[in-house]
């Protein structure tokens, strides 16, 4: 039983504001963006900081949304799991942090976009965004590689990563967003 | 033809467009997980509009957010206007930001920095 208040403990510790561990669903996504817009009401953050926030919270929900593919039978139903958490510093700063399984060959590529964006100041990223924006293909699922960069660009701040290798299939993909107050 | 009314959700935005006299209206917010289904009624309509359209063309844009799905549809919306510039109507965006908003003001600035149609950028006070 003490399990619990070592959880409970854990996360009063990293000032976590919510958490969830399982498959993203649209269900899902709405009800934890109500959470969220509720919560920040009462917390009296300027207008600006809300919306950034709220902003890079749907993004990065939206990510894994449209990560997980509804029609794959193969992928067990641990790897369709995705890991979501946003905590607030004491110093005011927010993270939004994800965590998924990522297919092993998507890995480089993935590491390669993360890299390239990290790479760029301000303007290079609104550059990239016009780029991408008027020339990039939009997938059936509506993403259109804009995702991260607007992440980043949103968050003023260098998008922190980790890639850990699970086994021969997949690595577990970790991703902590700052928002510069 | 018929104006085209939706009804804005807490995920997608409030969309009018009336052909008879040209104005159209986005306004709220634009999340949805899927945006080429939501947008397709808009883009359709724009597109039908191009061959019968009103000497002039008036846009309001009044987003709260929107996700990176919606400004991919967002820009095939504003490709229709610009081909409607381009035939008998003259078209202007008016983009409106609530005052410090940077995000939204250069995500206007964006679409402006793309499209060829007079972009007007109007900040608003706060709610």
């Amino acid at each position: 039983m003490n399990d619990i208040q070592d959880f409970y403990n854990m996360m009063e510790r990293g000032n976590i504001m919510l958490s969830f561990k399982g498959e993203v669903t649209s269900d899902l996504l709405t009800s934890i963006l109500q959470i969220m817009e509720t919560k920040m009401e009462t917390l009296d953050e300027p207008p600006k900081i809300k919306k950034k926030v709220y902003n890079i919270l749907v993004e990065c929900l939206q990510n894994l949304y449209h990560h997980i593919d509804e029609d794959d039978k193969l992928t067990a139903q641990n790897e369709k799991s995705a890991l979501f958490m946003i905590r607030k510093e004491q110093d005011g700063e927010y993270s939004i942090m994800t965590g998924n399984y990522i297919a092993q060959e998507n890995v480089n590529n993935m590491k390669d976009r993360l890299d390239r964006i990290n790479a760029m100041d301000k303007e290079e990223l609104k550059d990239y965004y016009k780029e991408v924006l008027n020339n990039g293909e939009m997938s059936a699922k509506g993403g259109g590689g804009l995702g991260m960069i607007d992440i980043a660009r949103k968050s003023g701040r260098k998008l922190e990563y980790n890639f850990a290798p699970v086994d021969d299939k997949f690595s577990f993909f970790s991703l902590n967003v700052k928002v510069a107050q | 033809m018929e104006e085209l009314i939706i009804e804005g959700t807490s995920k997608t935005p409030t969309i009018k467009f009336n052909p008879s006299t040209g104005y159209l209206l986005v306004r709220g917010r634009s999340i949805p997980e899927n945006s080429i289904e939501f947008y397709k009624p808009l883009v359709d309509i724009l597109e039908a509009y191009n061959s019968n359209s009103q000497s002039s063309t008036n846009v309001d844009i009044q987003l709260e957010y929107f996700n990176t799905s919606s400004s991919k549809c967002i820009l095939d919306v504003f490709k229709k206007l610009e081909a409607i510039n381009a035939g008998n109507s003259s078209v202007t965006i008016n983009w409106y930001y609530e005052e410090d908003d940077e995000d939204m003001l250069e995500a206007g600035e964006d679409y402006q920095a793309i499209i060829s149609v007079p972009f007007k950028m109007i900040e608003v006070e706060e709610d």
